[in-house]
């Protein structure tokens, strides 16, 4: 034991959600001024003992101390008097007020807002030029990209005198250049002594940043280990259980006939927003596809749009037909039956019903199916419940249980629930989004691998994630977007993550004086959309 | 994996309500001096301890069956009709054209073309809000509860105008033609020497009602209609990425709601009243929806619920009739009733998940 007390000190901390362990026993001691890394799937009770820790749940065991001292905190405002600040993974800003309002919420001086608003200003203006968390305090958050979003979160912390900094995903929204810039923010915060906690699910942010890293599984925390100590095939071993390949592997592309061919593609959504604006490219039998792109640029729509429940303008072809954009065959349905298969973005709330069981959601898009009715009039429930039996055995889902609720499973077998219904219906193109988002490393392995022997298969593939290693990794080529448009096409051997950054920004040329500064200060200062509907 | 076996969630939550709300009846007879345990006595023997008070008990039920299906099936889509009353007033309306202005042979076509009717008005009716919804984004629950007052108004004004009968100082249509009445249960279990049901208004309706949850229960889970209804009701946005139109599926259940509502009228109005009055569903509009909360939208759920508020209907009734309990007490009661199955439902279902769920833990 060192002489200073740990900031954050937890010890046997163990919570339950009726049958669900989500935390068992678990200690873990944060020393002042380090960044202490927590990795687990999803699932694996990180953000359960997060919000423990800042007030949100009460531990069934376990005691808290910080700085030595035994804690009670009982809701956020404890924790905010305790001296901790969290930063949520979707952020909890009033979208109408400027940053500077944002930042005073709940933390007002007096019923008067103007000293207040006053105070802030000035303390602002010294954390700005302390950590390099420039903001515009003037600036409507609605009107300001996600990276300043973020930066508005962090200031709120340190305004209320946090020297505990939770980060739960930070930079699950932000490009490769707004994640450094994070990170920069993060070291700087280290330096003048702050603690950090960072909760994420990427490898390479642990090993770039933190001192040291707690990895959990299934609610227990299996290992502490000291980051410089580790690899990221270690941490992932103990993430999973397992060894585990972190690359995929594929054989080059053999390229057929043309699939897909989309010609200046426009969306404006209900709100009047323009989403995609004038987007072209092509998809060929044997390819993948790759979109890369912050979220929110656009290529949700662009899915939507292809999957059938968006309307756009312009044209689209599907094996040298027309696709109808508006009409009455724009709906999900008449693209099944072109052909076209959809893995969504957003597997819990279009992929699946979640109350229903997973045999229901085996039928579910194409429950017209001739081979899911008994009759004219009545489906064949027993022919749905015999194809999901068959459907999760390929798949290896677990647990292979036709009757548990789409909700019962975890992320990752929900995603192989829906991956079988899309693929194995034989399409010609393939839609998938976020493939592997809230999948545990294991089962992204066997999806990407899926993917691939689909495209060995000769079956064209549209890819779009937000992870830039896995579009690298899986694309035979990958295309940019930013703000609704097409930044660009390259050839993942030809290409790096700089680059990609570089286009995911909107930028097309390195500009003079250091490519991060500069899209750091285009994302600050002209704001743009970027990160709105993320 | 559920928290609770299913026979609790149907079964003992139910009546773990019932029970509060019998207990805390109780108190509220106490408190004004009567004598609970008689009052019960009193309701059941007056409900069920004769076939006339099961033929009222059944006749009330069929009502409540009819719209508690109308309320249970919106539910699966996720919306929320409360037009009921209003649909089954309008459903009334379409019995009463069909009895008065069609000349039918038999009584069984009648029923079938009287149906047709009320289903087809109370459809209608439902199908305004339905197209304001669907199209407009106007809210449901506003729309069908205002359409109740235009139903009421609209009743009104052909009860005293086109409808009425001429010279007579009475806001109703004139008695329907013999041909066109019901055999009540009273003609239908007449063995000769003993009569049962002397003199209850239930009639062969309740068979009809009985057929309607069977059928409603196969549209619901074993139809692609069904599928599809269920589907969106619990997500929108993952009915729409499946190609299922959320126009369709609203018009097309708030058009089985309504007709369901509407249909309540060849037992109220063809079945007792064989003639259409002012006020006539009494209600059983909103009681519906108390039925379709406590059945769990579930069509069997439905029957038993219905049966139970068509006792406490009945035995309310008597309650009123040979005690100084004062009828607005029954109302409290049946309010209770409600408020416990329907309202109050977690209140009973948290403490009973934690206890099975430390009953699980103290097994493993």
């Amino acid at each position: 034991m060192t002489a200073t007390a740990p900031a954050i000190e937890l010890k046997g901390i163990s919570k339950a959600f009726g049958p669900v362990q989500a935390n068992k026993d678990i200690s873990i001691r944060v020393m002042p001024g380090t960044i202490h890394g927590i990795i687990g799937e999803n699932g694996a009770g990180k953000s359960t003992l997060m919000s423990i820790l800042y007030g949100f749940y009460k531990a069934d065991k376990g005691e808290i101390f910080i700085a030595g001292k035994k804690t009670n905190i009982t809701d956020s405002q404890a924790a905010i008097a305790a001296g901790i600040g969290m930063v949520f993974q979707h952020f909890k800003l009033v979208e109408n007020f400027t940053v500077l309002e944002n930042i005073i919420l709940g933390a007002e001086d007096s019923g008067l807002l103007r000293p207040s608003l006053a105070r802030a200003r000035r303390e602002l203006k010294a954390l700005a030029e302390e950590y390099e968390l420039n903001v515009d305090p003037d600036a409507v958050i609605e009107d300001v990209g996600v990276g300043m979003q973020q930066r508005v979160e962090i200031l709120k912390a340190l305004y209320r005198q946090a020297d505990i900094l939770i980060l739960d995903e930070p930079t699950g929204v932000l490009t490769p250049a707004e994640a450094d810039h994070l990170f920069r923010i993060l070291e700087n915060l280290r330096r003048e002594g702050k603690t950090i906690i960072l909760i994420t699910h990427k490898l390479r942010e642990i090993m770039d940043i933190t001192d040291t890293v707690s990895v959990m599984r299934r609610g227990e925390m299996t290992a502490t280990v000291k980051t410089s100590e580790t690899s990221p095939a270690e941490l992932a071993e103990l993430m999973v259980g397992r060894k585990v390949l972190l690359r995929v592997d594929k054989t080059p592309p053999v390229i057929g006939r043309k699939i897909l061919e989309v010609r200046d593609l426009n969306v404006t959504d209900a709100k009047g927003v323009h989403r995609v604006k004038g987007v072209s490219f092509d998809v060929h039998a044997g390819e993948i596809l790759g979109i890369a792109g912050v979220a929110g640029n656009g290529q949700s729509e662009l899915l939507e749009v292809l999957g059938g429940y968006e309307k756009a303008t312009g044209s689209v072809r599907m094996n040298g037909e027309d696709i109808d954009l508006t009409g009455a065959r724009s709906d999900g349905q008449s693209r099944r039956a072109r052909g076209i298969a959809h893995v969504p973005e957003d597997r819990q709330r279009e992929g699946l019903i979640m109350d229903f069981h997973a045999w229901e959601n085996t039928a579910f898009g194409y429950h017209n199916d001739a081979r899911y009715q008994r009759s004219k009039l009545f489906m064949d429930n027993q022919a749905i419940l015999k194809d999901t039996e068959d459907k999760m055995a390929r798949f290896d889902v677990r647990p292979p249980d036709p009757k548990l609720a789409a909700k019962n499973f975890s992320g990752g077998n929900q995603q192989k629930i829906v991956l079988a219904r899309e693929i194995e219906r034989n399409p010609d193109l393939l839609l998938i989004g976020q493939p592997t988002r809230g999948v545990d490393i294991g089962a992204i392995e066997f999806i990407h691998q899926q993917i691939v022997a689909l495209r060995d298969q000769g079956k064209a593939i549209l890819l779009v994630s937000v992870e830039l290693e896995e579009i690298l990794s899986l694309s035979d080529r990958i295309a940019v977007m930013f703000d609704g448009k097409m930044m660009g096409e390259r050839m993942p051997q030809e290409t790096n993550e700089k680059e990609l950054g570089l286009l995911m920004a909107g930028m097309t040329t390195e500009p003079a004086g250091g490519p991060f500064q500069a899209v750091a200060d285009n994302l600050a200062y002209a704001g743009g959309d970027t990160g709105k509907g993320a | 994996m559920d928290v609770m076996p299913k026979w609790a969630d149907v079964i003992l939550i139910p009546l773990i309500s019932i029970l509060l709300a019998a207990v805390l009846s109780a108190l509220v007879i106490l408190a004004i001096g009567e004598n609970p345990w008689a009052a019960l006595k009193l309701m059941v023997e007056g409900a069920l301890g004769s076939t006339y008070g099961w033929g009222y008990t059944l006749y009330y039920a069929t009502n409540f069956i009819f719209t508690g299906l109308a309320v249970s099936i919106a539910f699966h889509a996720r919306l929320f009709n409360i037009g009921g009353e209003g649909q089954a007033v309008l459903g009334g309306l379409g019995v009463a054209l069909a009895c008065l202005y069609i000349p039918w042979p038999h009584w069984t076509v009648a029923l079938l073309g009287a149906s047709l009717m009320a289903a087809a008005f109370g459809a209608a009716w439902a199908a305004i809000p339905a197209f304001l919804q669907a199209k407009r984004g106007s809210h449901i629950v506003i729309t069908t509860i205002m359409f109740n007052f235009i139903a009421a108004a609209l009743l009104n004004y052909l009860l005293i105008g086109a409808l009425k009968v001429p010279g007579s100082m009475e806001p109703a249509t004139a008695t329907f033609p013999p041909a066109t009445h019901l055999p009540s249960f009273q003609d239908m279990f007449n063995f000769g020497e003993t009569t049962f049901f002397r003199g209850a208004p239930a009639n062969v309706t309740f068979f009809v009602a009985v057929g309607a949850c069977i059928a409603l229960w196969a549209l619901i889970w074993r139809t692609r209609l069904g599928y599809e209804l269920r589907s969106f009701g619990h997500s929108e946005s993952a009915a729409k990425y499946a190609g299922i139109s959320p126009t369709k599926i609203i018009m097309v259940t708030m058009l089985i709601s309504g007709g369901l509502a509407g249909m309540m009228a060849i037992n109220n109005v063809q079945g007792e009243a064989e003639r259409l009055v002012l006020n006539a569903v009494e209600g059983a509009g909103f009681i519906g929806i108390a039925v379709a909360l406590m059945g769990r939208s579930h069509p069997f759920g439905v029957l038993l619920a219905a049966l139970l508020f068509g006792f406490l209907y009945q035995g309310g009734a008597e309650l009123a009739l040979w005690t100084s309990i004062p009828r607005e007490l029954i109302i409290v009661i049946q309010a209770l009733v409600i408020l416990f199955t329907g309202a109050l439902d977690n209140m009973v279902r948290m403490p009973l998940e934690r206890l099975f769920l430390t009953m699980r833990r103290a097994k493993q």
